[in-house]
């Protein structure tokens, strides 16, 4: 590799530097080249190289040149070596020789790069899994090794996953283009729902045994910090990201010292992330005057009243019914009427709230779910009724598969029973 | 070596432990601390515990490869509860880990005591040599 002109030594912004620059680069090498797939792997191995080189010799003075030279060099590595593979060298070796010098390449930029990124591996032909790894790598600019550490699978496994996403996107024809006005309405919910899940999983094992993994739950509010300057006036996406925050806000408070589950109710508010609080609240208030409210803004709103109750019992209920409410309206589910219990019972009184719980018995999509028996055992633990409370927590500790949770639920049902 | 370690405490439609609450939290605790410890020293592959027998099914394929499932019947004896997967010097080294997490504290911090199946991981073929 030519020495370039180094003149910023390597720290804590340059990664963010780093992985910002990832999709624009991955954009110009595809359009060059018209062949995603291959862009993205030679991208991918640019990335490695600069994680590698960059801090010990210093970021260069024009990382995106950098980045787009060792993949562009790595794009035809990779098809010389596929071409020595397939043996049809006349087809793509005229591919190889009328690659363009990169300052070409470079004033092919877009930046609209990271949309269409987006868009293209948020795309519903994707399975979810293979949405989320291809989002995570081509989006993101993480490693296979990372995404495999953080969803805790072998690397192998990782990679044959996004390959299979290319080869999904390869299939379904998908090309590397602004999907239209019309098409961006269609496919927002799915790009979202990606980003929601990556956030989720994120938070979700942040208190498993796993200690060492990659913080997902970071990355997904990076991702949807820039999904929301891309999209600016997407009232969801900023509704997403609000919801990410205010979720994220409670983090340190969630698990005991021994990552045990601390409910809501019982965590230490001290330890909530005030400025991540202000900053949800602040896009949320945003996102609902303008008009249009969805899913998220509705979760996030709810979010926002738990998180500006300064003890758990100033929390303002009625509110949280009332958002419930309109929630069921816009996106009704077995699992919002479940809240929507909760909500009623804090109200009106538990009584009310079991008997909205038996509507819920007779409903396929959440018969046997632990969620049902940990909030009846919950709502009959208030109404005195100790024995079935205890049952029901037992039942749903042997129901999740989540072990802090099951942790929990069954030491509920001690605690009762002790008494 | 690879070895799997095999905790077979669970029996079909047994509920979870009714234990109180202290005993609970030594458990679990012990299990917890009991990781950490393998994974320090650098022997932890992985380690998974199982959900309870009730979400657990058994599978065939029908006459037309479509799966047929069952539930677990309250015959079987034995249930996966968890297992450890470890990378260690001897075989003896695995038995002491195995030995250590039988036992792992149960009602009134008595140690359980429970069988661990411990049996070594096929690997691939070994290196050629010349």
């Amino acid at each position: 590799m030519t020495k370039a002109a180094m003149t910023k030594p390597w720290d804590v912004t340059s990664e963010h530097l780093l992985r910002e620059l990832a999709p624009q680069v991955l954009g110009a090498v595809t359009r060059r080249f018209r062949d995603f797939s291959s862009a993205e792997d030679a991208v991918q191995e640019a990335m490695i190289a600069a994680f590698t080189q960059w801090p010990q010799e210093g970021v260069p003075e024009n990382p995106r040149g950098w980045l787009i030279q060792v993949a562009s060099r790595r794009r035809t590595d990779l098809v010389r070596s596929e071409i020595a593979r397939r043996q049809r060298e006349t087809a793509v070796a005229k591919d190889v020789e009328t690659m363009a010098p990169v300052d070409d390449i470079e004033s092919e930029m877009d930046p609209d790069d990271t949309l269409i990124l987006l868009f293209m591996c948020c795309h519903p032909a994707l399975t979810l899994s293979s949405g989320i790894a291809l989002t995570l790598r081509a989006v993101g600019g993480l490693t296979t090794a990372e995404i495999a550490n953080a969803f805790l699978v072998p690397e192998a496994t990782m990679a044959q996953r996004i390959s299979r996403a290319k080869q999904s996107i390869k299939a379904s024809r998908v090309r590397f283009r602004l999907p239209s006005r019309q098409e961006r309405v269609e496919r927002q919910p799915a790009v979202l729902h990606v980003l929601y899940l990556i956030f989720n999983e994120g938070y979700t094992s942040s208190i498993g045994a796993h200690l060492q993994r990659l913080d997902l739950a970071r990355e997904a509010i990076r991702l949807t910090r820039c999904a929301k300057a891309l999209l600016p006036d997407d009232a969801e996406v900023a509704g997403l990201l609000a919801l990410m925050l205010l979720t994220d806000a409670r983090r340190a408070a969630r698990t005991g010292p021994d990552k045990e589950l601390i409910p809501l109710n019982k965590q230490d508010r001290a330890l909530w992330d005030r400025a991540e609080i202000s900053e949800g609240t602040e896009l949320l208030t945003a996102a609902l005057s303008k008009g249009s409210v969805g899913l998220y803004q509705l979760q996030a709103a709810v979010a926002a009243v738990h998180d500006e109750a300064a003890r758990a019992e100033d929390t303002d209920w009625p509110q949280i019914l009332a958002l419930y409410e309109l929630l069921k309206r816009v996106s009704p589910s077995p699992m919002v009427t479940l809240n929507y219990a909760i909500a009623t019972a804090m109200v009106h009184g538990p009584s009310k709230g079991l008997e909205l719980l038996r509507t819920l018995d007779t409903d396929d999509r959440l018969a046997g779910h632990y969620r049902l028996d940990a909030v009846r055992a919950h709502l009959l633990e208030m109404v005195g009724d100790c024995e079935s409370a205890i049952k029901h927590y037992r039942t749903a500790a042997s129901r999740t598969t989540s072990i802090p949770e099951q942790h929990y639920l069954i030491t509920q049902a001690a605690r009762l029973a002790e008494r | 070596m690879k070895y799997i370690l095999m905790m077979n405490t669970m029996r079909a439609g047994q509920g979870v432990p009714e234990w109180a609450q202290k005993d609970l939290q030594a458990h679990i605790t012990f299990m917890i601390g009991l990781n950490k410890e393998l994974r320090q020293s650098g022997e932890l592959v992985s380690a998974e515990g199982l959900s309870f027998p009730n979400q657990a099914k058994l599978v065939r394929a029908g006459k037309d490869g479509m799966p047929i499932t069952d539930g677990v019947f309250p015959e079987s004896k034995e249930f996966l509860a968890g297992y450890w997967i470890v990378d260690v010097d001897s075989p003896e080294r695995a038995y002491a880990i195995a030995s250590k997490a039988s036992a792992a504290p149960g009602p009134g911090g008595a140690p359980l005591n429970m069988p661990i199946e411990v049996r070594p991981i096929m690997s691939g073929p070994p290196p050629e040599t010349l």
